[in-house]
């Protein structure tokens, strides 16, 4: 980044100049991202709707991205926009690991997207926010991590489970009541559907599992094997076992009263 | 006041071109080998941190002998160019061909100014591609010249006399183990014909294996796997020798 905005500023998303806009702008977004730890890694699962006002921009659109081998990034807010941050952050990081021989830290990533954000912040300011949600596996510390940010840029590190987006709100209250301290890699990945299942239920901007349509939420998991994507049979497998159970008990799972 | 000596552009040239020879001549040689499942970088380099194989894009791989300065200036140039190529365009846009260009520009730049010293560099730029056919191997010399090699390439000190073993004995369709081991036979041979051993501790070795499932094809080998495909090497050729006796 530093090297582009020497030689070739232009293409740098913040060096814009915007024309002046009367009221919001009008473009897909996109909505639920949510994040779980667990003992050995961490899981970054987000719905694949993208709405615009009160249309349905996008079924099937993908939100959740490898960052580098050890890390991950989930967006929540205006699509074009944060691909393309997440397109120049992927590069980022490739870049500095070629030069330098050695990859940055996971501080050091969460660091760098936070600048990237605030570089945004005039585009936020007219209704186009990109609001991420950072996950990864910290080699140095040997456990997965999460990083959530404001529309400043203000980066916070997140204990168990976070969400952004318009959904996050209800996946947080689920994710709040499942999570535990001891879940395994399968019902860390079944928890984030769980999450993002009431997200659905509750926020007409985020979408469920779509059975007719195969298409299930993305779900990601960073182990210290690295970044890997769940197969769409994996995926589906999640969706239906939970859809089968949903039937019964619309609400899903209970929690004990006290 | 005294005139300035009148030197031919030939007699100018020959110098430059023995200047950077000189200096090339002096670094250890390093060889790539083509072998069935891609391309392989294989030299001498006693040090763990001054690397003389990197990584350039998804499936380019870039190797240097001479001054190490040098040499890594152009690699993070070329690191540089792939890198806002892949961004501008598309990954797929990145290709060894486009690379080399470059390269070869920048030093026969640097080369035919009067005002620099030649680069004592000579580079290879390699590129895997989805089959053996589609493997790219280009050798760079410091005068800015390209040169579209095949099968096997040495650059540095004792290329010539390496290449040639090389190209006696090199076949398409190697294993890795057995490219690996081609490789460090040539490069343990002296100038004097007399053969040294080299430990496994002082070899860099790297390879663009296209059987990766990632997009970047490019890793380094080294500790254990490293004396794993020595050694079974050896175990390899046994096998070998035993299916032969049985027949």
């Amino acid at each position: 980044m530093d090297f582009l905005s020497e030689h070739q500023p232009e293409i740098l998303p913040g060096n814009r100049q915007l024309p002046p806009t009367q009221g919001v702008i009008e473009a897909p977004h996109g909505t639920t991202i949510v994040a779980v730890t667990f003992p050995g890694g961490v899981v970054l699962a987000g719905d694949r709707r993208a709405t615009m006002g009160n249309v349905i921009a996008q079924r099937d659109i993908e939100k959740v991205f490898p960052a580098d081998e050890y890390s991950a990034v989930g967006i929540a807010g205006t699509a074009g926009l944060a691909v393309e941050m997440v397109k120049l952050f992927q590069l980022e990081l490739e870049h500095f690991e070629k030069v330098e021989g050695a990859q940055l830290s996971l501080e050091g990533k969460a660091n760098r997207l936070s600048t990237m954000i605030r570089s945004n912040l005039g585009m936020a300011m007219q209704g186009l926010a990109v609001v991420p949600l950072f996950a990864g596996y910290d080699v140095d510390r040997d456990k997965g991590r999460i990083f959530s940010y404001d529309v400043t840029g203000g980066r916070s590190e997140e204990h168990n489970y976070a969400a952004t987006g318009s959904g996050s709100i209800f996946a947080r209250g689920a994710m709040k009541k499942l999570f535990r301290e001891d879940l395994s890699e399968a019902e860390a990945t079944t928890l984030v559907v769980q999450a993002l299942y009431d997200a659905a239920d509750d926020d007409s901007a985020t979408g469920g599992p779509d059975v007719a349509r195969r298409i299930y939420p993305i779900i990601t998991v960073i182990t210290d094997d690295g970044f890997r994507r769940l197969t769409e049979n994996e995926a589906s497998e999640i969706a239906r076992s939970i859809l089968e159970r949903r039937l019964e008990q619309p609400d899903g799972p209970r929690a004990a009263l006290l | 006041m005294s005139t300035p000596f009148y030197v031919s552009p030939q007699q100018a040239m020959a110098d430059r071109a023995e200047y950077a020879r000189k200096g090339i001549a002096r670094g250890r040689s390093l060889v790539v080998l083509q072998f069935a499942d891609g391309i392989v970088f294989v030299g001498e380099n006693p040090s763990r941190a001054l690397h003389k194989f990197s990584e350039i894009y998804d499936r380019i791989g870039f190797a240097a002998a001479g001054k190490y300065n040098e040499y890594e200036n152009l690699r993070i140039g070329g690191v540089r160019y792939a890198d806002l190529r892949g961004y501008t365009y598309d990954r797929d846009d990145v290709t060894a061909r486009g690379l080399a260009n470059v390269y070869a520009q920048t030093l026969g730049t640097i080369f035919s100014s009067a005002a620099e010293k030649p680069y004592e560099v000579e580079l290879v730029v390699a590129e895997v591609g989805e089959t053996p056919e589609g493997d790219q191997i280009y050798r760079l010399p410091h005068d800015g010249s390209i040169v579209d090699e095949h099968g096997s390439v040495a650059v540095g000190g004792n290329a010539e006399q390496i290449s040639s073993y090389l190209d006696q004995r090199h076949q398409e369709g190697m294993t890795l183990a057995e490219a690996l081991k081609l490789a460090v036979q040539a490069l343990s041979r002296d100038t004097n014909g007399s053969e040294r051993e080299i430990p496994a501790e002082r070899l860099e070795v790297a390879v663009l294996d296209r059987t990766r499932p990632q997009k970047r094809k490019f890793k380094r080998i080294s500790g254990r796997q490293l004396s794993r495909l020595l050694g079974a090497d050896a175990a390899g050729g046994d096998e070998e020798g035993a299916s032969e006796d049985a027949e």
